[in-house]
């Protein structure tokens, strides 16, 4: 089979998973005791009127037409009217993606950056307290909720050195030196539990690749114990880490609504909060079925790069 | 039948049964000890010198750790207290609030584990040992769980009226694929071994069959996934809380008084200090806990992790 077609044959195999979850999103949401129309209209409206925007909205219809007609509609990126912000969530969702987006990628940089190295540390020092402590490291933080670090960094960081900002979000456009700083103490907030998860991976991984005969052929051979870590045994146990990589995106969204929250951060995870708080439905839909929607694509993109990166896998 | 017949013969030990095992295994040791702590310490909190976690006393707001402060009782008599870890903004006893916090934190815990490991392990059971039924459940599953876990949480709670039980339905509903999955695992190896394939070659009854020779393979590995679905189910109660959708804010959680100290934060950290120690050391001791646990029990899986 051609390159192409198993992209092609895997993009679609995405299709049933994103169908389930746009019904379980558009049934959870329209099963509920509350009338969509009657929060529209407000406390004032009379019946006729409650009446009328049920029709405008479509709500007199079957449920099956009013799926296809609402997923119609989301497929060409209109997710209706927001409730409690009077836009349009489209736009809603269009200026809220820019803090989101770099706290995100921000924070993917940064947890690579620190756990890759941590894990391969662990391995080579296995069953030393190097290995102990970062293990300990991995359990404490999948433990700690992000909220109560993130107080740990404000208070340090902000309050008593003063050397950071505490809240808030600068954008890219008013300037990047504002903008980096706002977002170093969020994103190494959000950084610790994929910090953990990541290393704890690497660590796996990599122990079981110096077990292999290769390694053990490069050792005898007298390479350098650097190369045999990195060249060896880190790019062979390369899938694994970057498979959880693309899982931690699952945590990473998680902890972008309680992060957003923390830091008065105006991105999409802090929408999710208020879109929840104001029983804004529209907003609550399309934010989750937008989150579900990138997960499941980055663990895609993840499959189809290391699928071209080791020639082991067969497609 | 004399006695010494059924005992094992002298100077020879049997090995040891997994259960022995892992409560010898040091994290099942410290991490079930602690556990215990919480366990009584949220049973017997009345008893450990907490006053009405709810009662305000706007006299005595923001005290900072140790302060004393006089508060009236029910009788009118006015007595002297100390605030051990410091009081609220609203004058509530912070140390009577987080013993009593340990209580919605255990409940939503075990609630969340026991309920999500028998809904999923019945609709593992059904999807692994019915072809036709397998396809539908685990296409819903996958999507499921392409459902970012938290957000799921958070869709789910905007559904109902807040309250500890919409809580846990809402943690409920994201983690039962996942135990869906491990249990259809499970089934899925279990059917090809032989003693399965003689037991279905003998015409034995599906219902008993599932009981007899399937389900007792998957008591240890939902054993370990249980615990680690009460560390996680603990932790996004907190959350949950945290970010003001979760149980109602009356209700003293460890989310919720951290949730009230935010406002007050910078001059006064105790708000979401010790709520968070005991929160974080729960959940932490809960995970090590479930590792002991997955090493002696499920040694399979230890391997794979």
């Amino acid at each position: 089979m051609t390159l192409f077609g198993y992209i092609l044959r895997r993009l679609i195999g995405t299709i049933p998973v994103m169908l389930v979850v746009a019904v379980f999103i558009f049934l959870m949401l329209r099963l509920t005791p509350s009338d969509p129309a009657a929060i529209i209209a407000g406390d004032n409206a009379n019946a006729e009127q409650v009446a009328k925007i049920r029709q405008q909205l479509g709500l007199d219809q079957p449920m099956l037409t009013q799926f296809f007609i609402w997923f119609g509609k989301v497929l060409t990126g209109d997710f209706g009217e927001s409730f409690f912000f009077k836009k349009t969530v489209a736009a809603l969702i269009a200026e809220r993606i820019e803090p989101t987006l770099s706290l995100s990628l921000f924070t993917i940089v940064l947890a690579v950056l620190i756990a890759v190295p941590l894990g391969v540390l662990a391995a080579h020092r296995q069953g030393t307290w190097v290995d102990r402590l970062v293990m300990g490291f991995a359990v404490l933080g999948f433990s700690v909720p992000a909220f109560v670090i993130g107080y740990i960094f404000i208070y340090v960081f902000a309050i008593w050195l003063n050397w950071l900002p505490v809240q808030g979000y600068q954008r890219i456009s008013e300037g990047l030196g504002g903008w980096a700083l706002r977002l170093v103490l969020p994103a190494l907030t959000l950084s610790v539990i994929y910090v953990a998860l990541i290393a704890r991976m690497t660590r796996t991984s990599v122990l079981e690749v110096l077990s292999e005969d290769y390694v053990r052929t490069a050792r005898a051979k007298g390479q350098v114990e650097r190369k045999v870590m990195f060249r060896h045994a880190l790019r062979n146990a390369a899938v694994p880490i970057v498979t959880v990589i693309g899982l931690g995106v699952a945590l990473l969204i998680g902890g972008v609504v309680v992060t957003e929250s923390l830091y008065t951060i105006p991105g999409l995870g802090r929408l999710t909060v208020d879109a929840v708080l104001a029983r804004d439905y529209p907003t609550i839909q399309a934010v989750i079925l937008l989150f579900s929607f990138v997960y499941v694509m980055i663990n895609l993109a993840v499959d189809l790069i290391y699928t071209l990166l080791d020639p082991r896998i067969r497609y | 039948m004399a006695a010494g017949a059924t005992s094992a013969p002298q100077g020879v030990s049997r090995p040891p049964s997994a259960v022995a095992m892992a409560l010898r295994h040091p994290g099942v040791i410290v991490g079930g000890i602690v556990v215990l702590v919480v366990v009584l310490m949220g049973l017997l909190a009345p008893l450990l010198g907490t006053i009405d976690p709810s009662s305000i006393n706007p006299a005595a707001r923001n005290r900072v750790p140790g302060a004393e402060f006089t508060m009236r009782t029910d009788t009118g008599e006015r007595i002297r207290m100390t605030a051990l870890f410091g009081t609220d903004s609203l004058g509530r006893d912070i140390y009577s609030r987080t013993i009593y916090g340990a209580r919605v934190s255990l409940l939503v815990g075990v609630a969340v584990a026991s309920l999500s490991v028998l809904i999923g392990l019945a609709i593992g059971l059904v999807a692994g040992f019915f072809r036709w039924l397998d396809a539908v459940v685990m296409r819903i599953m996958d999507g499921l769980m392409a459902i970012p876990a938290i957000l799921l949480a958070i869709a789910m709670v905007s559904l109902f009226r807040a309250g500890v039980l919409t809580v846990i339905l809402a943690i409920v509903v994201p983690e039962i694929p996942r135990v869906v999955r491990l249990v259809r695992s499970i089934v899925l190896s279990v059917r090809e071994e032989p003693y399965v394939e003689a037991a279905v070659t003998l015409g034995t009854p599906t219902g008993k069959l599932l009981w007899r020779h399937v389900l007792p393979n998957t008591i240890a590995p939902l054993i370990v996934q249980g615990t680690f679905i009460c560390a996680s189910a603990i932790l996004v109660e907190a959350i949950l809380s945290f970010l003001g959708i979760g149980v109602p804010p009356e209700v003293p959680t460890w989310g919720n008084i951290m949730a009230e100290g935010r406002q007050v934060f910078s001059l006064y950290p105790h708000n979401i200090i010790y709520p968070g120690i005991f929160l974080a050391v729960t959940i932490l001791a809960v995970n090590v806990l479930g590792d002991g646990l997955r090493d002696t029990l499920d040694p399979k899986m230890a391997k794979r992790v």
